[in-house]
C-alpha cells in the first residue's frame, strides 16, 4: 500500500520544506486522523480496523516528527542523504563549545546565588541564540539546499535545547 | 464544521437502523450505564429508579450470585465472600493487592490475584464481568434490544495490565467493546459538548479508587488529551480508610475481625459524606464484643488527618501541568469529576492550584458515563441529525519499554504520546553465535526496572549465530486506541527474518473465556456452540453490509475481474451465513477479509486524499 511508504509531507498534504505554518499543519493533522482515526472505524470489518490503526500510527508519527523544528529539519537531512547520528557525531567548532562552558558557569553561579533575575536572562539569551539557528536552519534547507551545513546547526540547536531545559529546569527548583 | 464532511468508509447503518450502544463506567464504589436517546444522554435507571449500581459483588452457595444494592446491604454479614471495590484489584499482583487491610483472603496467580470466597476463588476480572453482567441486561431491558457495543471507561492512568483485565471482564460478560475511553476524558466530552467550550481544560477525577488529572485542549469538534498523571492506588476510600484508623484510635480497638472492618469502613463513608455538609459528625459501628461504639469527629480533624492524601493529588497536578508545558493560568477551567470531589475542602484546595473555582454543574457521579454514551453513539455509527461529530485524540499514560543490561529501563515510547502510537528501536546481540533474546517489557517513569511494572517476557529465537554486536533486532512496540500494547521482534542483519508478536501474558486466552463462562452460568443455562454460533451469523452480517456499503460508494476502485472476485466471496459467506455450522462461517468470513484487503487499502487511500483536498477548498473558499 503506498500510503504507507509517503513522506511525513506527503501524508500531511503539506510541500516539503523547513518552514512550516504550525496552524496549517495542525488543521491537515486533524483532517488527516478525521479520516482515518480507528474510531471512525468501530463498526468496520477487522481489515479495515487493522488499516486504520496502521494509518492513524503514521498519521501521529509524522505530525509528531514536523511539528518540532529540530525533528522535523533532521528528517529533511536525513531524506537528502546528510543522517544527523547525533549520538555518535559530536564534533562542534571551538567557539561553540567555550560559549557552551560560558553558559554552564553562568547556571551553575546563578543556581548557587539563588538568582532568579540571573537565570531569566540566561534563559532568553538561550532563546535567542535557538530562533538565530532555527533561521540559520531554515536558510540552509529552504534557499541553499546545504543539508550539511543544516545538520550541523541542528546538533548545536539540540544542544541548546537541552541545555534550556536544564536552565528551566532549575528554575522550576528555584519557584518550588 | 469540516469534519462532517470527511466520507466514512465502513460505516454501514441504515439510517432507520438504530445501532444500540452504551457507555459503562465501571466504578470502585459504583458503576452506571448511560445510553443516548433522541438525542439526548441518559444514566439509564435499575427498576426502581436508582442511577448507580453499587460495585459490589457477592457469592452465595443457595442461590445466584448478587450484584449492588442487594451485595452492598451484606458486606458486613457476609465480608469474605461480599466483593467490594474489585476495581483495586484488576490486572494487580499480590503485593499491590494486600498494600491495604481487607476481608478478602488474596491467592496468588500469573498476572493478577485471585480472590478466595466460601465457594471458590474468583478472578477479579471475573467479579467485575458479574456487575457487567447486570448493567448489559439494565440496559437490554430499557432500551428494548440487543446491544451492539459499549464504551467502558477506565482510568486515564491504568497500566497496560488493567486495561486488559477490564476488556477480558467485558468479554466475559458478553459485551462488544467498542473503545476502552479514558475517565477524564469521558468526562470532558460530556462538559464539552454539553457546553460547546473551547480552550485548554483540566480535568481533576477522584474516585473511590483511583485519582487521574487530565489535561485537554478543546478545538472545534476535536479532543485532544495533552498531558494526563494520576495513581491507580488513590481514591475516596483512602479517605474513608484515615475515618477508619481514627475511629480505631479513638475507640480503643484492636485489629477488627472481617466484618467488623467492613462495618468501620461504612460507618466512615457516611461520616465522610456528613463531613461534606456539617461541621461534626460521629463514626458509629456495631464491634462484635464491644456493642455500639461511637466516636464524634469534627471537619477540622477530617481534614488534617487526610491533608497529605489531598496534597499528593495536587502534586500530580503541578507534574501533570509540567508535562503539558501550561502554566495554571493558562487553564480555561477545571472539571471535578467523581463522588470524593464532593469533599469541600478538596473543592477549595483544587481551585487555589487554578486560581479559580473549579466547574461543578455536571453530577461528578453521572458526567463519566455520560460522555461515555455519546461516545459510544457516535462509534457505533449513529451520528447526529443534527450533525453532531467529533474527533478524540488520547494518550498513553506510562512510558513504555524494554529492560536493558543491569536492570535498566530503555524507554521505547514515552508518557503522553498521542495513540494509536508505534515505536521502533534496534538492539544488537551482546555475545558471540548469541541464537536467542530474552526481552522483558515494563511500563513506568522510573530508572530502574525493579521500580516499573513488569507487563511481558517473551524470547526471540532463531537468531543466526554471529560474532558479538552483529546480530541486529529491532523491536517494535504498537499501541493500539484503546491503549493496548503488542510488541514484535524480528532478526533483520543477515535478512532472515525471525519474529514474534506478543500480546502481554495476563490476558485471557478464548478458552480461559470460554471455560469461565461455563463456570458461571453452568452447564445448562447457556450452550457454548449456540453463542459461539450467534456470534458468528452476526459478524458475517456485519461484514456482508459492510462490503456491500463499500462497493456502492467505491466499486469504480475495482476492475471488472477484482469486482467479481468479492461478489464471490460475498456469495459464498451468504450460502454459509444462515447454516448452523459456526467453523464454515468462520472460514468464509476470513476469506472474504482477505479478498477485501487491498479494495480497503485503497478506499483508504481515498478517503485521505479527499480530506486533504477539503483543505485547500477551504482555502479558496
Amino acid at each position: 500500500m503506498d500510503i504507507l511508504t509517503k513522506s511525513h509531507f506527503e501524508l500531511l498534504g503539506l510541500p516539503e520544506r523547513f518552514e512550516v505554518d504550525t496552524a496549517e499543519l495542525q488543521q491537515a493533522y486533524r483532517r488527516l486522523q478525521g479520516a482515518v482515526h480507528p474510531d471512525r472505524f468501530a463498526a468496520a470489518g477487522a481489515t479495515e480496523r487493522r488499516i486504520a490503526m496502521q494509518l492513524a500510527t503514521r498519521a501521529n508519527e509524522a505530525y509528531r516528527t514536523l511539528l518540532e523544528p529540530g525533528r522535523r529539519a533532521a528528517y529533511l537531512c536525513e531524506r537528502h542523504g546528510v543522517p544527523l547520528q547525533a549520538e555518535t557525531n559530536t564534533a562542534m567548532s571551538r567557539a561553540f563549545l567555550l560559549q557552551q562552558m560560558e553558559w554552564r558557569e553562568a547556571l551553575e553561579e546563578a543556581r548557587i546565588a539563588r538568582d532568579a533575575g540571573a537565570l531569566a536572562g540566561l534563559a532568553r539569551l538561550l532563546c535567542d541564540h535557538r530562533d538565530r539557528l532555527l533561521a540559520e536552519i531554515a536558510s540552509a534547507i529552504d534557499r541553499e539546499h546545504d543539508f550539511t551545513r543544516a545538520a550541523d546547526a541542528v546538533r548545536r540547536w539540540m544542544f541548546v535545547d537541552k541545555f534550556g531545559a536544564e536552565v528551566a529546569a532549575v528554575e522550576d527548583g528555584l519557584a518550588a | 464544521m469540516a469534519l462532517l464532511q470527511i466520507s466514512e468508509p465502513g460505516m454501514s447503518p441504515e439510517p432507520h437502523q438504530r445501532r444500540l450502544a452504551v457507555g459503562i463506567d465501571l466504578g470502585t464504589t459504583n458503576s452506571l450505564v448511560a445510553a443516548v436517546r433522541s438525542g439526548v444522554a441518559d444514566v439509564l435507571p435499575d427498576e426502581l429508579g436508582r442511577p448507580l449500581l453499587p460495585s459490589v459483588v457477592r457469592y452465595r452457595d443457595d442461590g445466584p450470585v448478587e450484584v449492588g444494592h442487594v451485595a452492598w446491604e451484606c458486606a458486613s454479614e457476609d465480608p469474605r465472600n461480599t466483593i467490594v471495590s474489585v476495581k483495586r484489584y484488576m490486572g494487580r499482583g499480590l503485593a499491590d493487592a494486600t498494600r491495604h487491610p481487607s476481608p478478602y483472603t488474596f491467592v496468588d496467580a500469573p498476572g493478577m490475584v485471585r480472590i478466595r470466597t466460601d465457594f471458590g476463588e474468583r478472578s477479579p476480572v471475573e467479579v467485575s464481568a458479574e456487575i457487567l453482567r447486570v448493567l448489559r441486561a439494565r440496559a437490554e431491558a430499557s432500551l428494548g434490544g440487543e446491544l451492539v457495543g459499549a464504551v467502558i471507561t477506565v482510568p486515564a492512568y491504568f497500566d497496560d495490565a488493567q486495561r486488559q483485565a477490564t476488556k477480558d471482564a467485558a468479554r466475559l460478560a458478553g459485551l462488544e467493546v467498542l473503545r476502552l475511553l479514558n475517565e477524564p476524558t469521558a468526562a470532558a466530552i460530556a462538559y464539552g459538548l454539553d457546553h460547546a467550550s473551547e480552550g485548554v481544560y483540566a480535568v481533576y477525577d477522584l474516585g473511590g479508587g483511583t485519582f487521574d488529572i487530565s489535561v485537554l485542549r478543546l478545538t472545534k469538534g476535536v479532543f485532544e488529551v495533552i498531558a494526563t498523571g494520576g495513581d491507580t492506588a488513590l481514591g475516596g476510600d483512602d479517605f474513608d480508610r484515615r475515618l477508619g484508623d481514627f475511629f480505631v484510635a479513638e475507640g480503643g480497638l484492636g485489629e477488627l475481625a472481617p466484618d467488623d472492618l467492613r462495618r468501620v469502613l461504612k460507618a466512615a463513608r457516611l461520616a465522610k459524606e456528613s463531613l461534606s455538609e456539617h461541621p461534626e459528625a460521629r463514626i458509629e459501628a456495631r464491634i462484635v464484643g464491644r456493642g455500639l461504639v461511637s466516636v464524634p469527629v469534627t471537619a477540622v480533624q477530617f481534614h488534617a488527618m487526610t491533608r497529605d492524601l489531598l496534597d499528593r493529588t495536587l502534586d500530580t497536578v503541578r507534574r501533570t501541568l509540567r508535562d503539558a508545558n501550561l502554566a495554571a493560568a493558562q487553564i480555561e477551567g477545571v472539571v471535578l469529576v467523581g463522588g470524593a470531589t464532593r469533599m469541600p475542602q478538596l473543592r477549595e484546595a483544587v481551585g487555589a492550584v487554578f486560581g479559580r473555582p473549579a466547574l461543578i454543574d455536571l453530577d461528578p457521579d453521572k458526567v463519566v458515563a455520560l460522555g461515555a454514551a455519546v461516545q459510544a453513539n457516535l462509534l457505533a455509527g449513529n451520528r447526529g441529525e443534527d450533525g453532531d461529530d467529533w474527533l478524540l485524540l488520547d494518550v498513553i499514560p506510562l512510558s513504555l519499554g524494554l529492560e536493558t543490561m543491569g536492570g535498566l529501563v530503555e524507554k521505547i515510547i514515552p508518557r503522553n504520546a498521542t495513540i494509536p502510537v508505534a515505536r521502533a528501536q534496534e538492539f544488537t546481540t551482546y555475545k558471540d553465535g548469541q541464537t536467542a533474546m530474552a526481552l522483558h517489557v515494563v511500563q513506568g517513569e522510573r530508572e530502574l526496572v525493579a521500580d516499573c511494572r513488569s507487563l511481558a517476557r517473551f524470547e526471540l529465537r532463531g537468531i543466526p549465530p554471529m560474532a558479538a554486536g552483529a546480530g541486529r533486532i529491532r523491536v517494535t512496540f504498537q499501541v493500539d486506541a484503546d491503549g493496548l500494547l503488542s510488541v514484535t521482534a524480528r532478526e533483520q542483519s543477515q535478512g532472515i527474518e525471525a519474529s514474534i508478536a506478543v500480546k502481554p501474558s495476563y490476558g485471557l486466552s478464548d478458552d480461559e473465556i470460554a471455560r469461565m463462562l461455563q463456570e458461571s452460568f453452568g452447564t445448562a443455562e447457556i450452550d457454548m456452540k449456540a453463542r459461539a454460533l450467534r456470534e458468528q451469523q452476526v459478524d458475517a452480517d456485519r461484514l456482508l453490509q459492510a462490503t456491500q456499503v463499500a462497493l456502492e460508494a467505491d466499486g469504480d476502485l475495482l476492475d471488472a475481474a477484482e469486482r467479481e472476485a468479492i461478489a464471490a466471496a460475498m456469495r459464498e459467506l451468504r450460502a454459509v451465513s444462515q447454516a448452523d455450522d459456526a467453523r464454515a462461517i468462520e472460514a468464509r468470513i476470513a476469506d472474504l477479509a482477505r479478498g477485501t484487503e487491498a479494495f480497503a487499502a485503497r478506499r483508504m487511500d481515498r478517503a485521505v486524499r479527499q480530506a486533504l483536498s477539503g483543505r485547500r477548498l477551504d482555502e479558496i473558499g
